[in-house]
């Protein structure tokens, strides 16, 4: 086997790798990124500082997108039944268009939008004349067509620029059909540092517009909203599976397979489960405030750390026969997820992953690696903030710097009619003694071991150089860094969209990542990098032919 | 189904675009500057457009694309991107070290109206630019023409890089076009044993279908490099492949430099290979050599064998249009019937060209520049056909039309093979009729009842 013989871990002070990171960078760049590089000192609640959420330096390969691609590509995107119309020239419409990976199914009502890309267009002239005549005519037809519950508007650069009033439009618009929920999302690509601004405001705009549109009540006993799953590879199929086997009611993901509906109704639920913290904890915070929804972390991503999140659904509804149900489902389940694990394991126990990815998943991910004995020496997000590394009792002291204070903050009180707390205050104290925690995510630095390196907005330039210095088996990023790290020779897995693989939630999703992990750590193919030749280049002294 | 929204009865749609046949500006301007060797394409805009284009060169490629970007925020999209793009020089020349930055615009820089030439001098005045390295620039703005319009952009700022010195080099500039990494290879084969002296630009082969060896360049092997882009001015003529993609860059050479250029279709298929080969002759003075002679005999021959599979069968075609027209071309020159054409880069000129390639088949003929992909399905639904070409968006209709279906064009983001095999020239012919025969004949498999089920084909 390759992996045999292939160099172990370079056991380097982390303090040299980190100098070393930053060592060729122009002066004023390094002071910089050397904020953003953190050797971690694994301390809950005063680990060292790190600074995130920052603008990228221009000039420096980042993995970053834009503010757009986070409203309209991540948490928009998944909704199935709602039309959303992206108003700017073709290009951002167009690279939004089923790359991501989110799965649907129509439902009993048919309604399936995923496959369509919708756009304006913008030409020149809108540019110089204003776009809002075609922006009204363009929701209009898509109106005229499918006759959607709903019409989403996405603003692209020139928007903003040109100042169009989408909202203005879309309110119009909705007044004049009477049937149809249209609204805007102001979601300009330059707003924000990073896609976490997109998230935001998507988080503000379908509070604002659609939450509380739909007071009907929904069938089911223990009734929870999941918040930031998105169905990516079938991660929400899973993680649905698992609810409907433990007779837990999902009135809505947001936004995995969703529906207009779900977010109209997600005020009815009783507790809000949060899945990634970073894009989504807005709506969390807001159904709290407005509606009296508690809030808890939870994660399905690991087997273990699904089992655990089952079990605090179960603890805060305090139900014994969930309870119950919830413990014969994980035992139900966890004897398949074992029998792979520890056959997997023994081929994966010591290896070393990097993780760069997301908000929340480089943290998530953490824990299937641990479930295979592999250990993550460096990892970091693509636009978490700083509480997503160090817990959100640094939230105090963030300081909002300009970029941050564009994005509007939703002023939320409690609902005059609707608000109804879920649990008295006793109850959640006594919940809370009991060790369930609400409102509270302690961040992915107190989880990683003493002197591994957390990097924030990791560059290409440095990806290459921690892989060099440190050799990990495995390096998990997205697209734009795939190939360059496997050219290097090592594997590297997509955490964005699985390279088509999943789903990896749940239990079931436990056992094909562990495969899928296996395979790639231990593939046949990263020990035909040099032909026989190149391995042993002199020439022999003789000519034995015959 | 997948499209199941899609109505059959066409109604007209003045400002809604629906399953798009084409993207923006930038993405081709960064295709056209990964062909220059030691080249970092630079987005000046926000983060996004480079992140989504360089994900989705990748997805096609399946290889690294490096690119920068100049990070617009807020700031900056008021005050202007001159700072951002002043400091991405600096970075980018410190710490990746390229030959050459080919910075493209964005609808963002665009619309605040970001003048790139300006901003290039001042770096050179700030001592930003190394000595011996370079920054081009070309104007892309999304809201006008299509990635297409980008790429010969981008292409055009290549060919202004020419620095005639008065002394012919004897050599023929050929402008490929967007084509593969493959074709521009094969290019380079088919005047390699014509025995002419090219100057091929751009020229992504070598750098988006690299080996894997257990190392990274950023700057792989391949490309066209500065000396020869310099040298491009001094060349005896240009062969200019697409009118969309190629012949500004083209013209531009023969404006200024006096480089005489002739426009041509891009080779694919047997006619417009043959138009390009005898081109070349003309323009080299060289006899074509007996292998080229062959290879198109080649692609007679498997034409002749096959025509029982191909007479007659519809195609619906959608992609951009240097590709269209001649691939439209090709199939009306093996008597299938290309009779749904859509491409969504704008110009009257394509529907003409169509028109005229089609005016004999003998059937009506739906054409649309600027048109989309749900148009080209609503199409499908009222007059149904045999073959479906195009990229891999058509999967959807393909699936839910149940139609054979040959991936041909741009993005391809679920299959392999176009990096390395081409479909220009006659070698290239032969594997799109590979490619096409295969599809309809694995259909006739499925659908032939036991008892007429064919062994021999």
């Amino acid at each position: 086997m390759t992996t045999a013989t292939k160099k172990k871990m370079v056991q380097r002070d982390p303090a040299e790798i980190k100098a070393e990171l930053i060592s060729k960078y122009p002066p004023k760049v390094a002071r910089k990124r050397a904020k953003q590089i953190m050797i971690n000192e694994a301390l809950q609640n005063e680990t060292p500082s790190l600074t995130a959420n920052v603008r990228t330096i221009p000039g420096i390969i980042t993995m970053r997108g834009c503010t757009y691609a986070g409203c309209k590509g991540v948490i928009m995107g998944p909704t199935r039944d709602i039309v959303n119309l992206v108003h700017g020239p073709i290009g951002c419409s167009f690279y939004a268009w089923l790359t991501r990976r989110n799965q649907t199914d129509a439902g009993p009502d048919g309604e399936n939008f995923i496959n369509y890309c919708f756009s304006t267009d913008m030409q020149e002239q809108d540019i110089i004349f204003g776009g809002e005549k075609k922006l009204a005519q363009a929701i209009q037809e898509a109106y005229d067509l499918f006759h959607p519950k709903s019409i989403a508007v996405f603003a692209t650069c020139p928007v903003g620029l040109i100042g169009d009033d989408i909202h203005t439009v879309t309110r119009n618009m909705k007044e004049k059909f009477g049937d149809c929920n249209v609204y805007a999302f102001s979601c300009e690509g330059y707003k924000g540092v990073s896609q976490s601004a997109g998230h935001h405001i998507a988080n503000n705009q379908v509070f604002r517009h659609i939450v509380g549109e739909n007071d009907e009540e929904k069938p089911g006993k223990f009734k929870i909203n999941l918040l930031g799953e998105y169905n990516i590879g079938g991660d929400g199929f899973e993680i649905d599976r698992i609810f409907e086997k433990c007779g837990i009611t999902c009135i809505s993901t947001f936004s995995g397979n969703s529906t207009y509906d779900q977010f109209a109704s997600a005020h009815t639920a009783d507790l809000n489960a949060v899945m990634c913290h970073r894009s989504i904890n807005y709506v969390a915070d807001m159904l709290e405030t407005k509606y009296g929804i508690p809030w808890i972390k939870v994660n399905f991503i690991g087997a273990d750390a699904t089992a655990k999140s089952l079990r605090k659904i179960a603890e805060y509804f305090g139900d014994k026969k969930l309870i119950a149900k919830v413990e014969k489902v994980i035992a139900e389940e966890m004897p398949a997820v074992e029998t792979v694990r520890s056959e997997v394991r023994t081929r994966t126990e010591g290896k070393t992953a990097m993780m760069f990815v997301g908000g929340s998943r480089a943290h998530h991910y953490k824990e299937l690696f641990n479930e295979m004995g592999m250990k993550t020496i460096s990892a970091g997000y693509e636009f978490g903030h700083q509480d997503d590394y160090e817990g959100r009792q640094v939230l105090p002291n963030i300081k909002l710097d300009a970029d941050s204070r564009n994005i509007e903050e939703l002023e939320v009180e409690a609902d005059e009619t609707r608000y109804k707390p879920r649990k008295s205050d006793k109850e959640m104290e006594a919940l809370e003694k009991g060790g369930l925690k609400f409102k509270e995510y302690a961040g992915l630095a107190p989880d990683m071991d003493k002197g591994t390196i957390i990097v924030d907005d990791l560059n290409q330039y440095e990806a290459e150089k921690l892989v060099e210095l440190m050799k990990p088996d495995i390096f998990c990023a997205g697209i734009k860094e795939k190939y360059s790290i496997q050219k290097l020779g090592v594997p590297m897995k997509q955490l964005h969209s699985y390279d088509s693989g999943g789903p990896y939630a749940g239990f079931r999703g436990a056992v094909n990542f562990y495969r899928e992990i296996d395979r790639l750590v231990n593939s046949r193919v990263w020990g035909y990098m040099k032909a026989p030749w190149q391995m042993n280049p002199q020439l022999s002294a003789s000519y034995n032919w015959e | 189904m997948l499209l199941r929204h899609t109505p059959t009865e066409i109604s007209e749609r003045k400002a809604l675009t629906i399953n798009p046949a084409k993207t923006c500006q930038p993405i081709g301007a960064m295709y056209a500057a990964l062909g220059i060797h030691g080249c970092l394409p630079h987005s000046h805009g926000s983060q996004g457009c480079c992140a989504y284009h360089r994900s989705t060169l990748t997805r096609h490629y399946k290889e690294p694309v490096s690119a920068s970007t100049s990070s617009f925020t807020e700031g900056a999209s008021v005050f202007g991107g001159q700072a951002n793009m002043l400091q991405a020089i600096n970075n980018i020349f410190t710490v990746y070290e390229p030959e050459v930055i080919a910075v493209h615009t964005t609808c963002l820089s665009e619309t605040i109206g970001d003048d790139l030439p300006q901003i290039k001098k001042k770096a050179e005045s700030e001592g930003k630019i190394p000595e011996g390295k370079y920054v081009i620039s070309a104007s892309t703005p999304s809201y006008a023409g299509s990635h297409v319009t980008g790429f010969s952009n981008m292409v055009k700022s290549m060919a202004m890089m020419a620095e005639p010195t008065g002394k012919k080099n004897g050599k023929v500039n050929i402008i490929p076009g967007w084509v593969e990494p493959a074709d521009m290879e094969e290019i380079k084969r088919m005047t390699g044993l014509i025995g002419v002296k090219t100057i091929l630009f751009p020229d992504t082969s070598g750098i988006l279908n690299g080996p894997l060896s257990g190392e990274y360049k950023m700057f792989p092997e391949g490309g066209t490099t500065v000396a020869e882009l310099q040298s491009a001015g001094d060349s005896i003529g240009t062969l200019a492949l697409g009118e969309w993609c190629s012949a500004d860059a083209a013209r531009e050479l023969d404006a200024k430099h006096k480089v005489p250029c002739s426009v041509l279709d891009m080779p694919f298929g047997l006619m417009a290979t043959d138009r390009f080969i005898d081109a070349l002759r003309i323009i080299a003075g060289v006899n074509i050599p007996e292998e080229i002679v062959h290879e198109r005999g080649q692609l007679v021959d498997m034409i002749s064998d096959m025509h029982q599979y191909l007479y007659g069968k519809k195609v619906a075609l959608v992609g951009d249009p240097d590709q269209l027209i001649a691939m439209t071309e090709f199939l009306v020159s093996i008597d299938m019937k290309p009779i749904h054409i859509v491409t969504g880069t704008p110009g009257k000129k394509f529907e003409k060209r169509i028109k005229e390639i089609t005016k004999d088949m003998g059937c009506e003929v739906n054409v649309k520049a600027k048109g989309d992909m749900f148009l080209l399905h609503q199409w499908i639904k009222k007059e149904p056909v045999d073959l479906l070409v195009g990229n891999t968006y058509c999967k959807y209709i393909a699936r839910d039309e149940d139609i054979p279906y040959v991936r041909w064009g741009f993005p391809i983001l679920d299959r392999q093979g176009h990096q390395y095999f081409p479909t220009v020239g006659y070698k290239g012919g032969l594997r799109l009729l590979e490619k096409i025969l295969g599809e309809l004949m694995d259909r006739q498999d499925r659908d032939a009842p036991e008892e007429k089920f064919e062994l021999v084909m």
